[in-house]
């Protein structure tokens, strides 16, 4: 199981984690699934969470959900995950992620330090929900 | 007939489709018919107490149903009721 991130996709969504400390941020991976499953765009999204809980939670609204549905089918793409962050804290998903994940998706999670230092781990829920199994991240095409 | 758009993540428990017609004269009904139809799309819907998981939203039209009468909302034949999930984590 592992999820192809082309280096300035990862990029992107690693200066969104950085712009948002030292809030949480998030948005989706737009792109196809196979084996590996491809993302071909991002789509950051503003954390709709309260003033005070951004710094270790995100939201993205229904509403904001189902635009960014839209705009992944416009482009004929479809949604395969999304990202967040953890600001000074490990890439690992939390208890918290688990209980709100949803089925299918793959979910990055970038841990940035001091707004600076970051790195990225993939990972994809159990069919029962009771925990995340990791999936690897491919960088490069010459790794397909 | 009433239709329910499938959110992307729930699609592999619809054999891929993203619009299901359903019956149901409420939300509550529809919803019932969904998961009787598609047994395994339950448990990424309902808590084991049978109550909607958090993440959960339906709108009926452009409307949240919360913000009507929740799961008694009434539906016509002409109704779309759109699964939509709040994507959250921490």
């Amino acid at each position: 199981m592992s999820i192809h991130i082309p280096p300035d996709l990862l990029a992107k969504i690693h200066d969104h984690a950085r712009e948002s400390h030292p809030d949480e941020g998030a948005g989706f991976l737009f792109g196809a699934d196979g084996d590996p499953r491809s993302v071909s765009a991002v789509y950051g999204l503003p954390n709709a969470r309260e003033d005070g809980a951004r710094h270790d939670r995100f939201l993205i609204t229904p509403r904001d959900y189902l635009k960014g549905e839209l705009e992944a089918e416009r482009l004929g793409l479809e949604i395969v995950g999304v990202f967040h962050s953890h600001p000074d804290s490990p890439n690992q998903p939390s208890e918290y992620d688990r209980e709100w994940a949803q089925p299918y998706f793959s979910y990055v999670i970038t841990s940035v330090y001091a707004a600076r230092d970051v790195d990225s781990r993939s990972w994809r829920l159990a069919e029962d929900r009771s925990k995340f199994f990791e999936e690897n991240i491919v960088l490069g095409r010459e790794d397909l | 007939m009433t239709t329910i758009r499938i959110p992307t993540p729930l699609r592999g428990y619809t054999g891929g489709q993203s619009e299901i017609p359903v019956t149901g004269e409420t939300v509550a009904q529809a919803l019932a018919d969904l998961t009787a139809r598609y047994p395994a799309i339950k448990p990424h819907l309902l808590q084991d107490d049978g109550e909607l998981r958090p993440f959960v939203n339906l709108f009926k039209g452009e409307e949240n149903v919360n913000d009507l009468q929740g799961l008694e909302t009434s539906l016509t034949e002409t109704d779309k009721l759109l699964l939509i999930p709040s994507i959250a984590g921490g």
